[in-house]
């Protein structure tokens, strides 16, 4: 049985990411999702979260905000809309930014149909995302 | 034969032309391999996003969703992709007389056909005409990014969905080298998976896999995602081919402008000369007149 599986990260602007990992963990739609090698056929839509990967006994994470993962035994291919590993990530920004998302889902208040609502709530999961990517 | 004076100041102009346009040309030249490095770093997610769309749809039926579905083709969208600056030679002249002639000879197929305009070249050469322009994009060429993307794509998909139009093509520049850009025009939607599968070089899927959720909400979130790609590749290569005809052009520019000053430069020199054999006839006649 292979001990690793190989991780490929691509984003509309870049190719991020290939490496072969120990183990990935991805923000799936339904939960967060472990993946092993060998891992069965499997589609999945990736939520706005932290997806994070071991290599070498460390863990590593990266901040992404939405996508669809493809997973096969030998690999898997995350299409990820915008992913930033934790160390791009300005933690001065993202504080101010889940600030600013949070003032603004206060003034609009709870209304789950308002255009408002719904981007000020986007820009909180992407701000909440990047900030645990860092801790 | 023109005063001295004249040429001088006709040099030194020509001169300062020529200052600006080789300056352009050092741009463009920088900014064209950026555009370029761009096009390559979006190659793989476009492959990749092919390839998952199709694993997935190629096995749903057109009914699943709504961009799948083809219906008769009543009214027609154009998406056209012009730059916002001009100084690029016949980079939008070129396919705005394409877009033009295109709507002349297809008018009478369509019951309308609706123009969504990206980039302020175009919009002005339409406007000119009293052509009616639906949607325009200004400005989104400069800093080109995935937020401009998602506001046409989304736009052009709701126009689809709500039955504006019934099938939408894209017209652009295709980036064939820095000196050659060509009009081409392209299916943007309906999706059909026989499209996809044209294009597709890599050997199909032919496992199954299990979908979390489900298959149609997967669809739902991919196929204007694919769309979205699509009209970015689109931008990218109108952009970098942009830059390419810039280079060019402005390159024949300071060509033009170096002819030009080397034939001005003789004109001076002979302006000069018979300026001194005037003066010396005239003071070797007066010489002569005291003499006698």
């Amino acid at each position: 049985m292979a001990s690793t599986i190989r991780l490929e990260l691509v984003t509309p602007e870049r190719f991020m990411l290939s490496e072969d990992v120990e183990e990935i963990i991805i923000p799936g739609y339904e939960g967060e999702l472990g993946v092993l090698p060998e891992h069965t056929q499997y589609l999945s839509i990736v939520n706005v979260g932290v997806l994070s990967y071991r290599k070498g006994g460390g863990w590593q994470k990266i901040a992404i905000s939405g996508g669809v993962a493809e997973i096969t035994p030998e690999r898997v291919v995350v299409l990820a809309d915008t992913a930033e590993h934790a160390e791009e990530i300005n933690l001065e920004r993202a504080r101010l930014a889940q600030k600013r998302a949070e003032d603004e889902l206060k003034q609009v208040g709870h209304s789950l149909d308002d255009e408002r609502y719904k981007l000020a709530e986007a820009a909180l999961s992407r701000a909440i995302s990047r900030i645990s990517a860092i801790h | 034969m023109a005063n001295l004076r004249a040429i001088r100041k006709r040099i030194s102009s020509v001169k300062s032309t020529q200052q600006i346009t080789r300056a352009m040309k050092m741009v463009s030249a920088a900014k064209l391999r950026r555009a370029q490095e761009a096009i390559v770093a979006a190659r793989p997610y476009a492959r990749k996003m092919r390839e998952v769309v199709l694993s997935v749809g190629s096995k749903v039926d057109s009914s699943a969703h709504p961009l799948l579905a083809s219906r008769e083709v009543k009214r027609l969208a154009l998406l056209v992709v012009t730059s916002d600056r001009g100084l690029c030679g016949s980079f939008n002249a070129g396919l705005t007389r394409y877009v033009h002639r295109y709507i002349a000879e297809q008018q009478a197929k369509y019951e309308e056909i609706v123009l969504y305009m990206v980039g302020r070249k175009g919009r002005d050469f339409f406007r000119r005409r009293g052509v009616r322009i639906h949607k325009e994009y200004l400005g989104v060429l400069g800093t080109l990014g995935q937020w401009h993307v998602e506001t046409i794509a989304s736009e052009l998909l709701e126009g689809f969905v709500n039955g504006e139009f019934d099938e939408a093509r894209i017209v652009y520049n295709e980036f064939r080298s820095a000196i050659s850009q060509v009009a081409r025009i392209e299916k943007l939607l309906p999706l059909t998976m026989d499209t996809l599968e044209e294009g597709n070089d890599e050997n199909a899927h032919d496992f199954e896999y299990l979908f979390e959720p489900d298959k149609r909400k997967i669809l739902e979130l991919l196929l204007p995602k694919y769309v979205e790609t699509d009209i970015f590749r689109v931008l990218l290569e109108s952009v970098a081919g942009e830059h390419g005809a810039r280079m060019t052009a402005m390159d024949s520019a300071t060509n033009n402008s170096v002819d030009m000053i080397a034939r001005l430069t003789l004109q001076m020199n002979r302006a000069r000369q018979a300026t001194i054999t005037t003066e010396l006839t005239e003071i070797v006649s007066g010489a002569e007149a005291l003499k006698g």
